[in-house]
């Protein structure tokens, strides 16, 4: 293309990669995308640690890394108690406007790294703390998490004894702590989710981002579905795109007005393929159930928090 | 200067005249007061240090390994059941080759519910790949916390400083506590040979294959065997510049004595009253306290042992299913050597029962007595 | 576009670092042999919306004059960019074809 320049593009989202290529993510990996979206919006003065989950395998094996920002790999439970070592350092190093990132999957949040990270969120430590949200055990091979959806398939709960429990909410029980911020953000809203990062990383204390994160062999779909599974989930309603600040004030970030039904979401993916269409049903009332709940609360901050 | 000091607080003071940065610790039976005067100290400004009250002990260690990962001179100290929570996170730190410093304070573990002291909750980490520095009074307790840094930073390998419960944790001694300048001179700011840094970015304990583990595996064990000199040198140099010296053992009237009682930390004091005793009415005894158990300071114990009768070790620890573990690591040691004496293994103390000066004379009397051990473990003390 | 990297070899453990450490990217990996179907771009009929580009994980397309362009070295063939391009000018290939 060496063409004369025709047109100046325009970008929504910064150019610059930090991310590289190589790296050892399965094709259309979610938690990717979801790297190379953070580290556009939160540059290269930065540290992540990462317990145990997919990135301890993507990043690759010694003696190379794929981030290109300095990076401790660490135990799986140790995410957050981690980052705030880190912190801690930092601090007393004079080094303040480094930003601290502790980037966990779901189990590491959800289940494992759960007691430390409510401990450095109750500290309210100065850290980002990044869950990519895939929904299961994927690095050891599709076991059901705390963050596992009713009705999906797993290698823990095949399709006889399909989950048959609620996913854990995590933003509401991060809100609770009443930490400055906690968001969700989606792979599939880039610039939604760029926005978010940048704020979270102007916000002093602990902040909470929830990834929807799409893993194609674990959720049985096709890897050039990632991007639209993700754009079903909030256009279904599965997943709200919302910020929370100091655990009360609730904005919604992506109005879905006509939403489409769950079915377009579940259909796509092979983890639901069993789902009897009253279990469908089923899950479609959580769904509208839960909406109107964040609803009122989001009402609510208009009101009160606003 | 010369201040009466509880065990507990002794480590504090280490730990201030280390100039520690980072402090992350949960409160435990007996090590409470440590962290209590550490956040006093703090918190008036005494210290240029964050203190972090994590909600774990897991969570302390993992964040003194980010800690010092990321440049700066971590501590933390625990206990028995803390520490053994903090087991995964222990391994973590010397294979990440973090030169952390930590006072574990011996209590038993549980159940039945205890907080006396006994060394079974060290003694579990042994393979954590941690250098493991057994103290028996006070004043060694806090020269050991500034001596621990100055080796850990040498060889790239955290280190534990161990005190009995109660014996040394609450009770108070004399200690003298010296001048912050003299320390600074001899422990200048942590200098971070590995760090995270955005300008230098590295990525820190990925995935390592088979082809290269065990090379790392290799490094640390040299370092290791690298620290038994070390250990010597530095206390040597802390010697030099406070009048108190401490090496790997610490021989007590060894030099002409036919038989010699292993021992460490605080039964170690008591043995010296023993050994004093018995030599008055003739019997030609010492006490060999062994300081260091990791590294294992084989080549030394086998030169303080060249030549004796026998050999006496006592253990406040069981390894069930064996013996004591300290009369393990002895017998072994010596095992390709020419030294070919019987060794008697004797158990006893744990849970915190008192190691008396007439139990210790029993053990004794037992080992000059027998030829050989008639049991592979002897216990003493208890009500069988 | 990043150049393909080397690999880093060590003969003895006198040559590692202290802990694992990396000591380059993975710009080695040749992540474009995972491929079995090629994203092929019609510029005739791309509108440089650089959406093919934004939801690129790896990232395997580039910017180059204003225009998205894949790098082969590295693209895994999700088909993430086939199935996002708005004016549907990326065209799925069978490799060797």
């Amino acid at each position: 293309m060496t063409e004369k320049k025709k047109r100046k593009i325009s970008l929504s989202i910064p150019a610059e990669e930090i991310m590289r290529p190589g790296n050892l993510a399965c094709q259309g990996c979610g938690a990717s995308l979801a790297m190379r979206y953070a580290l556009k919006a939160l540059g290269r003065n930065v540290i992540f640690d990462i317990p145990a989950c997919c990135w301890s395998v993507i990043d690759g094996p010694f003696p190379y890394s794929s981030i290109g920002v300095p990076l401790l790999h660490m135990a799986f439970e140790t995410a957050a108690s981690t980052a705030s070592g880190i912190r801690a350092a930092t601090k007393v190093l004079g080094k303040e406007d480094t930003t601290v990132v502790a980037w966990a999957g779901d189990g590491g949040t959800f289940d494992i790294g759960f007691q430390a990270l409510s401990g450095a969120a109750e500290r309210n430590e100065d850290i980002i703390y990044v869950c990519y949200d895939n929904e299961a055990y994927m690095n050891t091979g599709i076991q059901r998490s705390g963050a596992t959806p009713y009705g999906a398939w797993t290698t823990t709960t095949p399709v006889k004894h399909y989950k048959k429990l609620p996913k854990k909410d995590i933003i509401e029980i991060m809100a609770a702590h009443r930490i400055p911020y906690v968001a969700n953000v989606n792979i599939a809203y880039p610039e939604d989710f760029i926005r978010k990062f940048k704020k979270a990383a102007s916000i002093k204390g602990t902040k909470f981002i929830h990834v929807f994160s799409p893993c194609p062999p674990g959720w049985k779909m096709k890897p050039d579905d990632t991007i639209k599974v993700a754009k079903l989930a909030v256009q279904t309603r599965v997943f709200p795109l919302i910020e929370i600040e100091h655990g009360i004030k609730y904005t919604l970030n992506v109005k879905v007005n006509k939403p489409k039904p769950v079915f377009e979401y579940l259909k796509l993916q092979g983890r639901f393929k069993h789902l009897t269409e009253k279990e469908v049903q089923r899950i479609q009332e959580d769904v509208d159930a839960y909406w109107d709940y964040i609803m009122k609360k989001v009402e609510f901050s208009k009101e009160y928090a606003g | 200067m010369k201040k009466v000091l509880m065990g507990n607080h002794a480590i504090s003071y280490g730990a201030t005249l280390s100039r520690v940065q980072v402090i992350a610790a949960y409160p435990i039976t007996p090590q409470t007061q440590v962290v209590e005067l550490l956040s006093e100290i703090v918190a008036n400004g005494e210290l240029d240090a964050e203190f972090i009250k994590v909600e774990s002990e897991h969570s302390a260690m993992a964040a003194c390994i980010g800690a010092s990962a990321a440049g700066a001179r971590a501590f933390t100290a625990t206990s028995s059941q803390g520490l053994l929570l903090m087991h995964e996170v222990l391994h973590w730190a010397s294979r990440a080759r973090l030169p952390i410093v930590m006072a574990n304070i011996n209590r038993a573990i549980s159940p039945g519910w205890t907080i006396w002291t006994d060394q079974n909750d060290s003694l579990s980490q042994r393979d954590t790949g941690w250098m493991q520095i057994y103290t028996a009074d006070n004043q060694e307790v806090l020269d050991s916390i500034i001596i621990g840094y100055k080796v850990a930073e040498k060889v790239s390998i955290p280190l534990m400083i161990v005190l009995d419960a109660f014996v040394l944790s609450h009770t108070y001694e004399p200690v003298d506590v010296p001048d912050q300048e003299k320390i600074d001179k001899f422990l200048p700011p942590y200098k971070p040979k590995i760090k995270l840094d955005p300008e230098d970015p590295h990525a820190f304990g990925g995935l390592t294959a088979p082809n290269i583990y065990m090379e790392f595996q290799y490094n640390h064990q040299q370092a290791m065997m690298e620290a038994k000199k070390i250990i010597n040198e530095v206390g040597k140099e802390y010697g030099d510049i406070t009048g108190r010296y401490y090496q790997n053992l610490s021989p007590y009237k060894v030099d002409d004595a036919e038989y010699v009682v292993i021992t460490t930390g605080t039964i170690s004091k008591t043995t010296n009253i023993v050994v004093d005793k018995l030599r008055d009415s003739g019997v030609k005894i010492g006490n060999l306290r062994i300081r260091t158990l990791r590294p294992f300071p084989s080549e030394e114990i086998y030169e303080q042992l060249k030549g004796k009768k026998k050999v006496f070790v006592i253990d406040r620890n069981i390894s069930f299913g064996n013996t004591g573990i300290f009369f393990q690591e002895v017998k072994a040691s010596l095992y390709n050597t020419d030294i070919r004496v019987p060794i008697f293994g004797f158990v006893t103390g744990l849970g915190g029962r008192d190691v008396t000066p007439e139990l210790i004379e029993e053990i004794v009397n037992i080992g000059i007595k027998n030829e050989k051990p008639e049991e592979e473990v002897i216990w003493m003390g208890v009500k069988k | 576009m990043f150049k393909p990297g080397k690999k880093i070899e060590f003969k003895s453990a006198k040559e590692i670092p202290l802990t694992p450490m990396s000591l380059g990217d993975m710009t080695h990996n040749y992540t474009g042999s995972w491929r079995n179907l090629r994203p092929e771009i019609d510029y005739d009929r791309c509108i440089d919306c650089m959406i093919c580009w934004k939801f690129c994980p790896e990232p395997a397309i580039f910017i180059e004059n204003d225009r998205p362009k894949i790098d082969y070295y590295f693209c895994k063939g999700c088909g993430i960019c086939v199935q996002e391009c708005p004016v549907k000018c990326i065209a799925f290939e069978e490799e060797g074809k």
